[in-house]
């Protein structure tokens, strides 16, 4: 199928048969029960928690050699999360890699949705690392999972409550919870809730969380509900300003420090599509004059 | 088909399971729509279909219920040798294989608990004919609307409306395959 051939001393993509059929049925009763977290028997990878190891067991539970993998992390390709786990995969499963959103079949993210639209054939697997929303409200187990069972979500209103309270808005910027289907509560991964809306897409959407022990999932075409109240609707945010290297002013942005006298640029997160824009001859306001 | 327990399992396991259960996946994540399968030849009455996802999701962990009809001796050494599955009756389940009719009670099957809607039989169920007609579709996974020509829709109803309580089903027939989680809506035309 693929001219690429993966390293012989590891199994296709690294995880050992067994292993990867209880994943792969975890995945199917997540997709059946859209926003429930199925537990499921994390393994032991050769990278910390923290780095995707919910992620990476779900990728390579998914991985056929006919697929092509992109990588991102905070949008970006080219961060070391990206590159390792990227490489990783191409030594293990042999598949090819890209770094453009439409020739992507498997997209793993670290807290982002890409910018250019998903689709149907693709699938977007996501780093989890808290993957319950009621956690930092109700820090038992046993309760929090009651709480699912019941429907019992009163408590996440109240937090939202107050901060509006004390703000006089939802001061919630990343990890907004969503209600999938109009029944589970759901922690969409720290991904900006600019990117809420994108929750609802034609792509298969999975969500691992590897120390946490989690799968859940998001089909395709399901309702995803950002929590809100009628006179304080959710708001999808960002950066109030245009991308200084592509001039993009509907993507979500990065700040980055450029010297210690208060100097500042903005920039797209999604580097896959700053890149496609600026080679398209698009500019921003730092754009060096000659790079056309 | 073949009647030897020895012979007719993955020949190159890994990756041929990973595209078995690409296609599982993809039916599972869009209920309704048809996948091929291939790679497995078990003893009959057992279809290609149902041989690859028996081959792809059970394991010695995964206790199998045989519907009558199904449960003969040539398929019952072929899942001892090629699967390893524990035989079960039907509330003990977490796999059912079998003609929709044998299944029956259709109510006999776990379907999870509150805190655990996940601990659910996945049904396996052998169709005549499987085709994108018949029973109307919707629901997550499903932009507008799909077609399966399921058996019935009442059973499929009752199941819809325990939700998230439920069990989730798997259609085959020879390499093909579909499914139909307890999410969907069904809808006799």
């Amino acid at each position: 199928m693929t001219a690429m051939q993966h390293d012989p001393a590891y199994n296709f993509a690294y995880l050992d048969e067994q292993t990867k059929r209880m994943i792969r049925r975890a995945l199917l009763k997540a997709l059946a029960i859209p926003g429930y977290q199925v537990p499921f028997a994390s393994r032991e990878m050769p990278m910390p928690y923290g780095w995707g190891t919910g992620g990476v067991q779900v990728t390579a539970a998914c991985l056929t050699p006919g697929d092509r993998l992109k990588v991102i992390d905070q949008g970006a390709d080219d961060t070391t999360n990206a590159v390792s786990i990227r490489k990783f995969f191409e030594r293990t499963a042999g598949v090819e890699t890209t770094e453009h959103t439409a020739e992507a079949s498997v997209i793993q993210t670290r807290h982002r949705i890409p910018e250019a639209p998903l689709g149907e054939g693709q699938i977007l697997v996501y780093q989890v690392p808290i993957p319950e929303p009621l956690r930092f409200l109700e820090p038992r187990e046993t309760e929090s999972r009651k709480m699912h069972a019941l429907e019992e979500y009163g408590l996440m209103y109240v937090k939202l409550y107050e901060d509006i309270a004390h703000n006089g808005a939802i001061s919630t910027a990343y990890a907004y919870p969503v209600k999938v289907e109009g029944r589970y509560v759901m922690d969409p991964s720290p991904i900006p809730k600019f990117d809420n809306p994108k929750l609802e897409s034609g792509a298969i959407q999975l969500f691992g969380a590897g120390r946490e022990q989690r799968i859940y999932a998001i089909p395709p075409y399901t309702q995803v509900v950002s929590l809100d109240f009628e006179d304080h609707p959710f708001e999808p945010s960002k950066a109030d300003h245009d991308c200084d290297l592509c001039g993009c002013g509907t993507s979500y942005l990065d700040e980055v420090i450029t010297d210690d006298a208060g100097g500042r640029m903005f920039v797209c997160s999604d580097t896959d599509f700053c890149a496609a824009r600026q080679a398209e001859g698009h500019r921003g306001r730092l754009s060096a004059e000659d790079a056309a | 088909m073949r009647d030897d327990a020895l012979s007719g399992g993955f020949t190159d396991a890994p990756v041929e399971a990973a595209r078995a259960f690409r296609a599982a996946l993809e039916a599972m994540a869009c209920p309704g729509s048809l996948h091929e399968v291939a790679g497995a030849e078990a003893p009959a009455p057992l279809s290609t279909a149902a041989a690859v996802l028996l081959l792809t999701l059970c394991d010695g962990e995964t206790p199998l219920y045989l519907a009558p009809g199904h449960d003969t001796q040539g398929v019952r050494d072929w899942i001892a040798f090629q699967v390893g599955a524990p035989m079960v009756g039907p509330s003990e389940a977490m796999f059912a294989l079998g003609r929709w009719d044998a299944l029956a009670p259709h109510d006999a099957y776990a379907i999870g608990t509150a805190e655990y809607p996940d601990r659910s039989v996945t049904l396996i169920v052998e169709m005549e004919e499987l085709r994108a007609e018949g029973v109307r579709l919707t629901g997550p996974g499903i932009e507008t609307e799909a077609h399966l020509s399921l058996p019935e829709t009442a059973a499929f109803q009752r199941n819809a409306g325990r939700f998230p309580l439920g069990w989730d089903c798997y259609f085959t027939c020879e390499g093909r395959l579909a499914a139909l989680p307890r999410t969907t809506r069904t809808e006799a035309l």
